[in-house]
């Protein structure tokens, strides 16, 4: 291991490792906080993504992997240029998460869980992403957009894929 | 009762409420010298005397949880702040992340002190990326000013607070599975004891605190504990001070509004949430989060015994019965976070049982084979039950499968995704078997309006 890993980081983002290291009393604990780190750089986590991981942090590359294959926010497999979740809960289903589900992906051409043909959107169903009261939304890479209605979801698509 | 106030909420619509400059302007972080310079014990027991229920929705007293912790002891002790918010229908401590960070650091502080820790971990789930970010920037802005570091307010306790990220997983939000998580594993919860006041964080003492429980402490301290608990018309139950309610789903305002405990759930949806669209009339409120069963407007308190704490609500709607820990158990549901989704006739029962049943199925952690195999054989039957192809043998069964989840799972995930369940089944029993005898065709089909 560790010479022939292929992953590293880039200079900003090794200096942050340091400092999400510097705030556990031990190195496991960074063990998500860098897998986001790294999942920023290249959209997934690759095994030799875990494989840096697991070094960095001192565990089996099995703990990182069971780490990733746990929670749903790390992608075992590429994904798009963005990422469109639509929550789809009860608040949100209350106030027509569905049909916004529907109009995405009739505009998209792709089921959810699917990426476009030309890599740009992946998109996406979430659980409830504590914006209830602000139903239906969705969420856009980092920025949550609420009370949608469906023209401005052709807003939000129009920006992101040009027309 | 409705008393509306402006406690937690008070610097949410001030321009750049997130900076310090603000909020020390509003007297911030003096309860946080004034803890400091009172004895450990003097802390805690102001916290006890303001009978706050944890506001994460299992409503235990703060003060007594704080009181677990030890008095010495080789090893560090922890605060943990739970943000993971991700109990359906609850988003009320992502607007004190966005619009008051600091009144979060400042508990922080007093809960440091009043547990016996140095360091703070607040773990955010992950999607709230204004959240971490406000709360990072307070952070450094505190530590800038001294407020947080070595020597706060000049006081010998060192005090660190630092932000922890989850990674999407509702199990998350169970306080052990978080420590887990915090310690970079899977999220999976703990068998207690012991609890995490005798082993939690790292194998160290640790107390667990909703965001919105610590967020309560600056107001504790300035106020005093019992004037404090004493703005809850339910202050005589041990359910003290004020609280931040949400309501979403089929009203005329959603949102997040704070007022003293003692709000009905009549006035939940009618006066804070403006009420039910024109044309629609009430079917149920899930009171506190997802997991808490359903209630009916024409539900009635049932309560003919003196002792009963429901007792002067008995013969009344339970809509008219204030929503707090104990008032919302004796109804057979719970005030959980207080953030109430409303449905109205619109609605389909059964498409938001299956909308539920799926959510639970979801986010099973997968460790205990009641809740694994329970949630997705729920699920399933639901799914035929939607398509029109259930049998009320499978409704009899749904029953079954609920009732042998709860108590037969290392955590309360499991309650918390049968107690909905077997809340619709009783008070939708007629509607649901409708809607299998029909195939459906009884049904409005859809949960939007
Ligand atoms: C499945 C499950 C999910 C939970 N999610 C949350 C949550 O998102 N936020 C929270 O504060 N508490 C949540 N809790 C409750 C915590 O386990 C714990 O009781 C709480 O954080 C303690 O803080 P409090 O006493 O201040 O309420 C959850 C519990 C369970 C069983
Ligand atoms: S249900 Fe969609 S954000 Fe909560």
């Amino acid at each position: 291991m560790g010479s022939t890993m292929s992953f590293a980081l880039n200079p900003e983002r090794e200096r942050e490792m340091e400092d999400i290291f510097s705030r556990y009393p031990n190195k496991q604990a960074a063990c998500i906080p860098l897998l986001h780190l790294c999942q920023e750089q290249q959209r997934w986590v690759n095994d030799d993504v875990i494989a840096f991981v697991a070094e960095k942090c001192d565990v089996p590359t099995a703990h990182v992997k069971g780490v990733v294959t746990f929670y749903s926010l790390f992608n075992q497999a590429p994904v798009g240029e963005h990422e469109i979740w639509v929550c789809q809960t009860l608040s949100c289903a209350l106030r027509g998460a569905d049909k916004l589900l529907h109009h995405c992906e009739k505009r998209l051409g792709i089921h959810h869980g699917e990426t476009t043909k030309d890599g740009k959107i992946t998109l996406r169903v979430a659980e409830c992403l504590a914006a209830c009261g602000q139903a239906p939304m969705i969420m856009v890479d980092k920025t949550y957009h609420e009370n949608l209605s469906l023209e401005r979801v052709d807003e939000i698509l129009d920006a992101l894929v040009g027309k | 009762m409705l008393k509306p106030v402006k406690i937690l909420t008070k610097n949410y619509d001030t321009p750049d409420s997130h900076k310090l400059q603000v909020y020390q302007s509003s007297g911030g972080y003096e309860a946080a010298r004034k803890a400091l310079g009172m004895t450990r014990d003097q802390v805690v027991d102001e916290v006890k005397k303001a009978n706050l229920r944890g506001r994460g929705g299992a409503g235990f007293p703060m003060g007594v949880k704080w009181g677990f912790m030890p008095k010495d002891g080789d090893k560090p002790s922890y605060l943990v702040i739970n943000a993971d918010e991700g109990e359906p229908g609850t988003f009320k401590d992502r607007t004190l992340m966005e619009r008051d960070p600091h009144r979060i650091i400042e508990g922080c502080i007093i809960g440091c002190y009043g547990v016996g820790a140095h360091t703070a971990y607040i773990y955010v789930r992950h999607e709230l990326h204004l959240s971490k970010e406000r709360l990072w920037g307070a952070i450094h802005e505190a530590r800038a000013q001294g407020f947080l570091g070595p020597k706060p307010f000049g006081v010998d306790y060192p005090v660190d607070v630092f932000v922890h990220t989850g990674a999407g997983a509702y199990i998350c939000g169970e306080e052990t599975a978080l420590l887990e998580s915090l310690e970079g594993s899977r999220g999976e919860p703990r068998l207690r004891p012991p609890f995490p006041a005798q082993r939690g964080a790292f194998g160290c003492p640790t107390t667990v605190n909703n965001l919105e429980s610590i967020a309560s402490c600056p107001t504790i301290l300035e106020m005093g504990g019992e004037q404090f608990s004493k703005l809850s018309s339910l202050h005589k139950f041990g359910d003290g001070g004020c609280r931040l309610y949400g309501v979403s789903g089929h009203v005329n305002k959603p949102g997040v509004y704070e007022a003293c405990i003692g709000v009905t759930l009549r006035e939940l949806i009618y006066d804070l949430g403006g009420g039910m669209p024109e044309g629609t009339n009430l079917l149920g409120v899930i009171p506190g989060g997802s997991s808490c069963p359903i209630i009916r407007p024409d539900d009635i308190v049932d309560a003919p015994d003196p002792k009963s704490i429901l007792h002067e609500w008995h013969g009344k709607p339970q809509l008219d019965v204030p929503i707090g820990v104990d008032t919302m158990r004796n109804l057979g549901t719970m005030a959980g976070t207080t953030c109430a989704i409303v449905l109205s006739d619109r609605a389909c029962p059964v498409l938001a049982m299956h909308n539920l049943a799926r959510f639970y199925r979801h986010e099973s952690c997968g460790q205990c084979t009641p809740c694994r195999e329970g949630t997705g054989w729920m699920l399933r039957i639901l799914d035929k039950i939607v398509q029109g192809k259930g049998s009320i043998e499978e409704l009899d069964m749904l029953h079954e499968i609920a009732s042998n989840i709860m108590g037969n799972t290392i955590c309360a995930f499991g309650e918390g995704a049968s107690m909905p369940m077997l809340g619709f089944l009783r008070k939708f029993r007629k509607e649901i078997e409708d809607y299998i005898r029909t195939g459906g065709s009884s049904s409005t089909g859809r949960l939007a309006l």
